[in-house]
């Protein structure tokens, strides 16, 4: 271990502040509204019944109280520029500053959806050729951008399936084979389609063995999602022939393509057997989460999905990009307009940044990040699966359960060294899973500190239990009651309310 | 390649560290006669400088709205976003933060998403918000599945004033989940014909969803639909694409409207070519856990501090899974909590103050181009700022002409409202000058003069 640094968390000067609406005083005026150049013109307001005189509770705030209070909030955040963010699953890689300013050009933001075709050719090829990339990416032949996040990625999927056995005839074709490692959209999402999840096991190396779907191989079967490298960060090996089983018995295969970050360059997933898969720009192609969102979940179909994706899609001819509506089998439309096209933009970008090579590179560092961690944490901490991992590694409490420590107290411990705990408790096959997933963005230095913070958890587990079982004592916050929050539910503040925050 | 901080001295080390000799020994487990044997067929790599001027240029091939004259509304608004919005918006502590499941390193998104969350519902008068839904369609979708969960109902009653954009992605959503969409025809008057209501069994009827300002701008009369509903199981679902009118107008859960659901993006977010938008999605109490989507919740930490968390998340799919309200995880947060600058930033009195100045606007609008013979407006009933028009003439040559006078006109409704003939739906707003008002009516006068 070669780590003489101090952790990155220390304790500091954190302003308190209230609610917003705590904030206001009665004509209180934060904005600056245009000029009124109609001085004279008299218009009738519609009457009382459909007029409202006032917007009750609204803040009434200046313009410095209002910038305050959201630098104050967001200082109460952790994010991937403040520090590292191994969330397994989430990709919470780099997300480059220049892709930012990008998608903020005025001819990108200021473009309205319904300008006529010739007024907005540059959105057009964008996203026509960010298609292409995913194409090659994938290795399949036909993509939709519209999709506004991984599981709307994973529903145009489904019922792009659903609507193939449909053309086929085949409306008994409803079960849609599950590992128990997924994600809890691929369930969710399937239901909405109008199929069924058939739950399977996972073989004893976490990996889908080829023998557990034998039994689902029937003219019931609508087809298979996987999730490549699986939720445990292994590849499913056997992935190209369980696609042909499930081809041969007549089904589909979708790919959840939220762990693509391990794969691009090394292997296309079309040439795997998928059929359809959803791509998460903002995890792979490094737009940032917001929060939460917004997100992007383009969706990748092989040549006998492709009628189905959702209008429109864009197609050039020799002078122009146009959208395609004549398509009769589609499955119809996703969202109002074309998607979440701010986050195509700096995807677009970050792709023309990377180049093929980099893009390789970006998939390859992913991998040696995360055996460099599993690998110094293999002695620690208990791994369910020790081999080779890709992109992330998951390992459990089972050693530091003898000390009455939890997966938990380990995430909320991390919190006082200064990083962001990894993704706990999933996938629910491990059990108190943590899964590990440092991305590219990482330095070796970052690593070191985060593989030692995890090290001296270790230690204090066995030797001062206590201090781990009441992290976390850094943050602002100690940890929350969420029993209490859906006890007694309080979404919202009214005038009335008691508490003060 | 400057987004990996390796040196190739370091990835020598970490190699050894975990004890192979490259990295390839680490994917053996990916089948040799699968992993790619060469490069990918992607463009090579760019500078910062270079993608910089290449994507300046890109965008060149785009016209916005503030280089030209735009009327242009139909489910996505222009609005002057203050610079503060922005500004607040784009810090990184929002931008590049993870959804917040570890609350304690996570309280300003949290704290800022209630604060959205109650803004909501002052805005449409119901006393439940979700944390935000992709866009207004989806959220109309959502809303109709919700009816049918709510009152094990299967009809779902569609107004045909609804946005034809957002009708085809409920009937995306609803194909397989055995609902039946019956249509509720245009009235005269440019509001929803809900005689068909009549005609329906009570009993089947899951939920009515109306949109006002509908899609031809008309405000509806939302109690008189309320008033229509028979079954206290069916819903009764308020549509709005322009969130701004409701800063101005009555809102609908004060008129008996059970889900408020629609698009945001009129609240502090640019055009953007379509998204990132904001969906929102506001409910009844007794709704609140059928609802889908996330949603904040107030509580305590283990020193009794006020704080905010995810809640209700028993709803969600990555509890229940196949039994989840909803398959959405991802939202819009970064977009709500920009709304809620936004409306933090209007306040009280700006937004209604802004609201109306879109009423004036477009009411100047639409009493200029009343005066153009050649040129009527269908429907009398009160505006936001959006309204409908009809001409006589070749729509081409109208478009034609106005390409060529350097404006961006109106929605064509030809498409989906062939029984108004040559009509379309135009928006005026507070970026709209009277000198673009004023050349946008000429534009049109002039034209009308020509094909007469």
């Amino acid at each position: 271990m070669n780590c003489k640094d101090p952790f990155p968390a220390a304790s500091g000067l954190i302003f308190d502040e209230p609610l917003i609406f705590k904030r206001s005083v009665p004509g209180r005026v934060g904005c600056s509204l245009p000029e009124d150049d109609m001085e004279g013109f008299s218009f009738d307001l519609p009457d009382d019944r459909y007029l409202r005189q006032d917007i009750h509770g609204m803040p009434e705030v200046c313009e410095l109280d209002m910038v305050r209070h959201y630098t104050r909030l967001s200082q109460w955040n952790y994010s991937v520029d403040l520090g590292m963010y191994p969330l397994g699953s989430c990709t919470m890689k780099y997300n480059p500053k220049v892709n930012e300013e990008l998608s903020n050009i005025p001819g990108f933001s200021q473009c309205h959806p319904h300008s006529p075709i010739h007024l907005s050719q540059g959105s057009l090829k964008l996203m026509f050729e960010l298609a292409d990339y995913l194409k090659e990416i994938s290795g399949l032949s036909a993509v939709s951008l519209q999709p506004a996040a991984g599981a709307q990625g994973e529903l145009a999927g489904m019922l792009m399936i659903r609507a193939w056995h449909l053309n086929n005839n085949d409306e008994q074709r409803v079960n849609v084979l599950i590992p128990d490692s997924a994600h809890g959209t691929n369930p969710a999402s399937c239901v909405l389609a109008g199929l069924k999840a058939v739950e399977i096991k996972s073989g004893s190396d976490g990996r889908l063995d080829p023998e557990v779907i034998k039994p689902w191989l029937n003219d019931s079967l609508a087809g298979i999602m996987m999730t490549n490298p699986n939720t445990l960060g292994i590849f499913e090996t056997h992935a190209d022939t369980i696609s042909d089983m499930i081809h041969q018995a007549g089904g589909l295969v979708y790919m959840d393509g939220a762990n693509l970050n391990a794969l691009m360059g090394i292997v296309k997933p079309g040439d795997l057997g998928v059929d359809v898969q959803h791509i998460n720009l903002h995890k792979t192609f490094s737009t940032p989460h917001g929060g939460g969102g917004p997100g992007s979940g383009p969706v990748a179909v092989s040549d006998k999905l492709a009628p189905f994706l959702p209008i429109p899609i864009i197609e050039k001819d020799d002078s122009r990009y146009f959208l395609q509506w004549d398509r009769p089998l589609s499955i119809g439309r996703l969202h109002g307009f074309f998607g979440n096209f701010a986050v195509m933009v700096r995807a677009y970008a970050y792709i023309r940044t990377l180049g093929p090579e980099g893009i390789k590179k970006i998939a390859q560092t992913s991998i040696l990040n995360a055996n460099y961690i599993q690998e110094q944490l293999r002695d620690a901490f208990h791994l369910p699966y020790p081999d080779v991992c890709k992109h992330e590694c998951v390992l459990n409490d089972q050693l530091q359960s003898q000390y009455g420590i939890t997966t938990m107290d380990i995430a909320k411990r991390l919190m006082d060294y200064g990083f962001h705990p990894p993704t706990v408790y999933f996938p629910l096959i491990v059990q108190g899973a943590i899964m590990i997933e440092p991305t590219e963005s990482e330095s070796r230095r970052n690593m070191d500190q985060f593989i030692n913070a995890l090290l001296h958890i270790a230690r204090e587990a066995k030797e001062n239990p206590e201090i781990v079982k009441s992290a976390p004592h850094l943050p602002k916050m100690k940890r929350l009651d969420e029993t209490l929050a859906a006890r007694n539910l309080t979404l919202r503040w009214t005038e009335d309310e008691q508490g003060d925050t | 390649m400057h987004y990996i901080p390796l040196t190739e001295e370091e990835c020598r080390q970490m190699l050894k560290v975990i004890g192979v000799s490259s990295i390839d020994d680490l994917l053996k487990d990916i089948p040799a006669k699968k992993r790619l044997k060469q490069a990918l067929n992607l463009p090579e790599a760019m500078s910062e400088q270079t993608l910089t001027r290449y994507m300046q240029a890109l965008a060149q091939n785009n016209v916005t709205h503030e280089s030209l004259p735009c009327f242009m509304g139909a489910g996505a608004y222009r609005h002057f976003v203050p610079a503060a919005v922005r500004s607040m918006s784009a810090r990184s502590e929002f931008v590049t933060a993870y959804t917040p499941y570890q609350p304690e390193i996570s309280q300003g998104s949290l704290q800022a998403m209630f604060e959205y969350q109650t803004m909501m519902t002052q805005l449409t008068g119901l006393p439940v918000s979700n944390a935000s839904m992709y866009d207004g369609a989806m959220a109309a979708a959502e809303a109709a599945l919700l009816a049918v969960r709510s009152s094990r109902n299967n009809v779902i009653a569609v107004s045909k004033t609804l946005n034809p954009a957002y009708r085809t992605v409920l009937e995306t959503y609803t194909a397989n989940a055995g609902v039946s969409l019956l249509e509720l025809p245009l009235a005269d008057n440019g509001q929803t014909d809900l005689s068909p209501l009549a005609d329906t069994d009570p009993k089947s009827l899951a939920g009515i969803m109306i949109q006002s300002p509908n899609m031809l701008g008309v405000i509806e009369d939302v109690e008189s639909t309320k008033s229509s509903i028979i079954n206290p199981k069916t819903l009764l679902i308020v549509v709005v694409t322009e969130a701004l009118s409701l800063a101005a107008l009555k809102p609908p859960g004060e008129c008996g409207a059970d889900v408020v659901c629609g698009e945001a993006q009129s609240l502090g977010l640019p055009v953007n070519y379509g998204g990132p938008y904001l969906g929102f999605f506001a409910v009844k109490d007794n709704l609140v856990r059928k609802m889908p989507g996330r949603v904040v919740g107030m509580t305590v930490d283990s020193d009794g501090k006020c704080g905010f968390v995810n809640t209700l998340s028993t709803r969600e799919q990555h509890i229940r899974r196949d039994k989840a309200t909803s398959n959405i995880c991802t939202n819009q947060a970064l977009c709500a909590i920009t709304s809620a600058m936004y409306m933090t930033c209007m306040g009280r009195k700006g937004l209604r103050e802004v609201a109306l100045l879109n009423m004036k606007k477009s009411a100047c609008l639409k009493a200029g181009i009343q005066k153009i013979k050649g040129f009527s407006i269908p429907f009398e009933g009160p505006v936001f700022n959006e309204f409908t028009i009809t001409y006589s003439g070749d729509t081409e040559s109208l478009q034609k002409h106005l390409a060529e006078k350097g404006i961006i006109g109106g929605y064509d409704l030809r498409c989906t409202y062939p029984e108004l003939g040559n009509a379309m739906v135009v928006c005026a707003t507070e970026t709209n000058t009277l000198d673009e008002i004023n050349q946008f009516v000429s534009a049109l006068a002039e034209w009308a003069g020509e094909v007469s």
